[in-house]
């Protein structure tokens, strides 16, 4: 195998499974092609039925082979129950070799290893957490994983990188000739963002709904003219306590609420914090408290921002309801609370994949975000990011649109203890790359900032002296001296199970099988 | 008092203590991250938080902590069983050899039994190669027999701060706890007279409702009032509030500038006299001028 | 010292570590066994620093069982510590 050392100084093969891969050289820089894929012309003529009641069926009609590609979104979360139902009827009928593009994987999937092992799932291309990632770090399935972030999804399926057999959308409601949306029924999930580029890019539809509702439904998130069947099961698609949480929590913990303050002051330092900001942050525990830190000084100050987007989480919907913001973007509804919101404020937008993120379309929102709150799983010295393998060198998540808004946002602020427990956060060399450190300004953690040398806030932050600014290589030896170490590197063969794609289709990393 | 001793007595006197975090020795998440949150002063607790038979592990986590991890120049101290225990010398022989800044100890009742614990950490230094006198002692008063002996506790060697037990004061001479501890007014009064007599620090006790931020606050000015200069908090948010309390507003700041000024200037013009606007200023002012001088710097570090 | 019967110290608490001692027959040595989420980065170094609080208080035989919820050096020293002093009977 020829190697070729991309712009993060990583190896990248000329060549995988027969495809070439083309090495990251820089945001901005990636590969291009003339024209968007062109999915196949269907025709549901006046007196045809789109309603079936059985998954075979669809898959069936959708023409699935050996080898074939099907999608699915993962706004049911860990309350999927679809992604595993239709791998189970294709296992049944004893089709192989099939590729899987979920937008994402959770631990609900578990099951599905043994479609891994038996060679009836050789591909996966998105973010993995749980058994299957795990298995497939130990070379457990045939082929490849492919971890794009959600702008690189929606990319790699409208310029044809992806060829999409058929899309499964489970649908929290769909009338009859499959207008679907997320925010009615049992099922509901909110935006369904992630469907949208599946929807009109995939050579077949199939809405997968429980409840049927009369035509026309409304709103209307994904339209009929993309839809070809809609499955009406009276087996449950989804578990709606694993879909919403009713409430997610804040951090408690001091040390993350410290950080979380601190990304607010190093957004105030920059002097992005003005009327008219816009913001993204994530829905896990730090995230939430920098939203709601920065939600009480822009009350106190008479601060109106934008937007608002992402992940809509309560604590986002109600900066919206507070008048912080003019609108919120939303490509994925976190909780029950923005569910709501999305159903009920029309300042509340559902936002597809592609018009989120996707880096070759005619404008996606992340270029007009002001600043972002972002988590990692390790930094390195030259602020790459790693986020979806452990620095053990195992898989362990996905991520997310992390590539998408790093690059986008004027102001990327990385927020992450130290060191969780014994693992350092910051290394020499992170174990996989997912965002470049060209595309991060600042790493915040609970024992000083740590500013990138060339981003523009660079100046303005370290010479701001309320904020604990340390050089990047001061908080790794920092770090190193309360674990007593540099962390010993995880073993791996020299088998690839899997490649990092940038958002614009280029190759950041590989990730190696790892030793037994 | 020798010279090189009323220097040191100085700087003890100076020393930044507006807060000093309580922290359960037996728990290594806080432990580990305690310098993190900005306090000036961290006490490690060995005594009510720790239940008797976890005493031999919260001893050994905490020695060890000292030995090892950087406090960044916090002030490190220690809260020991009480004298009347078992667990006081096997403390006292762990801990003193780590060289922490002070000794919180709890319970304190007469000048004697400083005296005896005096000897017994000179003994210890002394094994270890420590320059005698190295660690402080900061009683913590919490019985009515205490508040009794406080002038003594006060004059009593290395005791560089006083402080109170709040609840267990409270309990001992059947008062009844509110929340800004009215009942406790003239404890505290006697400890910050006592102190200040003798040029060491009153601390003041514990605000326990963690939620109630504002009325920290509230609390904290209040001491600031009577003149405690420094409070203990039990929760890493508290921090924030107590350390905006001690933040002098620009007024005094300006005032304390001026004072300072006027005392170099006399000083250099081998006056005797300094005055300010139109008023004689003492010693007294000035050193009060400093101690507001050095609470702003901290301030505008870290807030 | 000598182990005379089985004593634990630490938790399950994160960063913490949980460390059990049982008596073990003379000339069997020092035997640990250790469950960590860092096992592959620092796995090496933490039985190191169990040895070594065994190895100063003189103890030949022993069962150790260690726990780890990502503790630091200095915390799996003072849990093997107090293990060990309470396992002796101290």
């Amino acid at each position: 195998m020829k190697f070729v050392k991309n712009k993060v100084g990583r190896s990248i093969p000329e060549e995988l499974f027969g495809k070439k891969l083309i090495p990251f050289t820089g945001k901005g820089k990636g590969p291009y092609k003339e024209r968007k894929y062109a999915p196949k012309i269907r025709k549901t003529s006046p007196g045809d039925s789109k309603v079936l009641t059985s998954i075979q069926e669809a898959i069936k009609k959708g023409g699935l082979a050996d080898g074939g590609t099907i999608s699915f979104h993962h706004h049911f979360r860990n309350g999927d129950y679809l992604l595993n139902m239709v791998c189970h009827e294709i296992a049944k009928m004893g089709l192989k070799d099939i590729r899987l593009v979920p937008s994402s994987i959770q631990p609900i999937n578990d099951e599905l290893l043994t479609y891994l092992e038996k060679g009836i799932i050789t591909h996966i291309n998105c973010g993995t957490s749980g058994k299957i990632a795990d298995a497939i770090s130990r070379g457990k399935m045939k082929g490849l994983l492919t971890i794009r972030s959600h702008g690189g999804r929606a990319r790699s399926i409208e310029n044809g990188d992806v060829e999409i057999d058929i899309a499964f959308i489970a649908s929290p409601t769909s009338d009859e000739y499959g207008n679907i949306n997320g925010v009615h029924g049992k099922y509901a999930c909110g935006s369904l963002g992630y469907a949208m580029p599946d929807a009109q890019f995939a050579n077949y539809v199939v809405a997968v709904t429980n409840t049927l509702v009369p035509f026309p439904n409304n709103p209307i998130s994904i339209s009929q003219d993309h839809v070809d069947s809609v499955v009406l099961l009276k087996k449950p698609i989804g578990n709606p306590a694993g879909i919403v949480t009713t409430s997610l929590r804040v951090t408690r913990d001091p040390k993350n609420l410290k950080i979380a303050r601190d990304c607010i002051e190093v957004i105030k330092a920059s002097g992005l914090l003005k009327e008219g900001l816009s913001f993204q942050s994530g829905a896990g525990g730090t995230a939430l408290a920098a939203t709601q830190f920065l939600s009480q000084y822009m009350k106190a100050k008479g601060i109106k921002g934008s937007f608002g987007m992402g992940g809509a989480t309560e604590a986002l919907v109600r900066m919206l309801e507070d008048g912080l913001f003019d609108a919120i973007l939303d490509v994925q509804s976190f909780d029950i609370y923005a569910v709501r919101s999305l159903l009920n404020n029309p300042k509340h937008i559902e936002m597809g994949a592609s018009q989120y993120a996707n880096p070759l379309s005619s404008g996606c929102a992340v270029n007009l975000l002001d600043t972002v709150i972002l988590g990692c799983t390790e930094i390195d010295t030259k602020f790459n990011v790693n986020t979806s393998t452990e620095s053990d060198g195992r898989i362990m998540h996905g991520m997310g649109g992390h590539q998408d808004t790093s690059e986008g946002a004027k102001l990327t602020i990385i927020a992450a203890p130290l060191q969780r427990g014994r693992i350092p956060i910051v290394v020499d060399d992170v174990v996989s790359v997912n965002s470049p450190g060209e595309n991060i300004d600042v790493f915040v953690t609970e024992r000083g900032i740590a500013v990138n040398p060339e981003s523009q806030y660079f100046d303005i932050l370290t010479k701001t002296k309320s904020l604990n600014t340390k050089s990047i290589e001061d908080l790794k030896a920092e770090a190193e001296k309360l674990i007593g170490g540099k962390p010993q590197k995880p073993k791996t063969t020299d088998r690839i199970v899997g490649i990092i794609e940038y958002r614009d289709g280029s190759v950041l990393d590989v990730i190696y099988q790892v030793e037994k | 008092m020798s010279k090189k001793a009323t220097k040191i007595k100085d700087e003890q006197m100076n020393r930044l203590r507006r807060s000093r975090l309580y922290i359960p020795g037996n728990n290594p998440a806080m432990v580990q991250n305690a310098v993190v949150y900005g306090a000036d002063s961290l006490i490690f607790d060995l005594e009510d938080s720790i239940s008797l038979d976890e005493k031999d592990s919260a001893r050994h986590l905490v020695r060890n902590a000292l030995l090892t991890l950087d406090f960044e120049g916090c002030e490190v101290t220690v809260r020991i069983n009480s004298l009347d225990t078992e667990y006081f010398i096997k403390d006292l022989e762990a801990i003193v050899p780590t060289k922490p800044d002070g000794l919180l100890l709890p319970k304190t009742e007469s000048f004697e039994e400083l005296i005896r614990i005096d000897d017994l950490i000179s003994e210890i230094e002394e094994k270890n190669d420590i320059p005698i006198g190295t660690v402080k002692l900061m009683p913590i008063i919490e019985s009515a027999k205490g508040v009794l002996q406080i002038e003594k506790i006060a004059e009593a060697p290395r005791v560089v701060a006083l402080g109170l037990g709040g609840e267990d004061l409270v309990a001992d001479i059947g008062a009844k706890r509110t929340k800004f501890g009215r009942e406790l007014d003239y404890i505290s009064s006697k400890i910050i007279l006592a102190c200040a007599a003798n040029k060491i620090q009153a601390i003041d006790t514990v605000f326990t409702d963690i939620n109630d931020l504002e009325g920290l606050h509230k609390a904290t000015l209040r001491a600031i009032e009577i003149g405690f200069q420094g409070k203990s908090v039990i929760h890493p948010s508290q921090i924030e509030q107590v350390h905006r309390a001690f933040s002098p507003s620009q007024e005094e700041i300006d005032r304390a500038k001026r004072i300072i000024k006027a005392y170099k200037d006399a000083k250099k013009k081998g006056l005797g006299v300094v005055s300010v606007d139109g008023r004689m200023i003492d010693l007294p002012v000035v050193k009060l001028s400093e101690r507001i001088l050095k609470r702003a710097a901290a301030s505008y570090q870290n807030t | 010292m000598k182990i005379v019967k089985s004593a634990q110290a630490g938790s399950l608490e994160s960063c913490d570590i949980l460390i059990s001692v049982d008596p073990a027959k003379e000339g069997t040595g020092i035997k640990i066994n250790l469950e960590s989420p860092a096992k592959t980065q620092f796995g090496d170094l933490i039985l190191v620093e169990i040895k070594e609080v065994a190895d100063k208080l003189e103890i030949k035989d022993v069962k150790i069982t260690a726990i780890d919820k990502g503790s630091l050096g200095y915390c799996i020293k003072a849990r093997a510590e107090t293990a060990l002093r309470r396992g002796a009977g101290e």
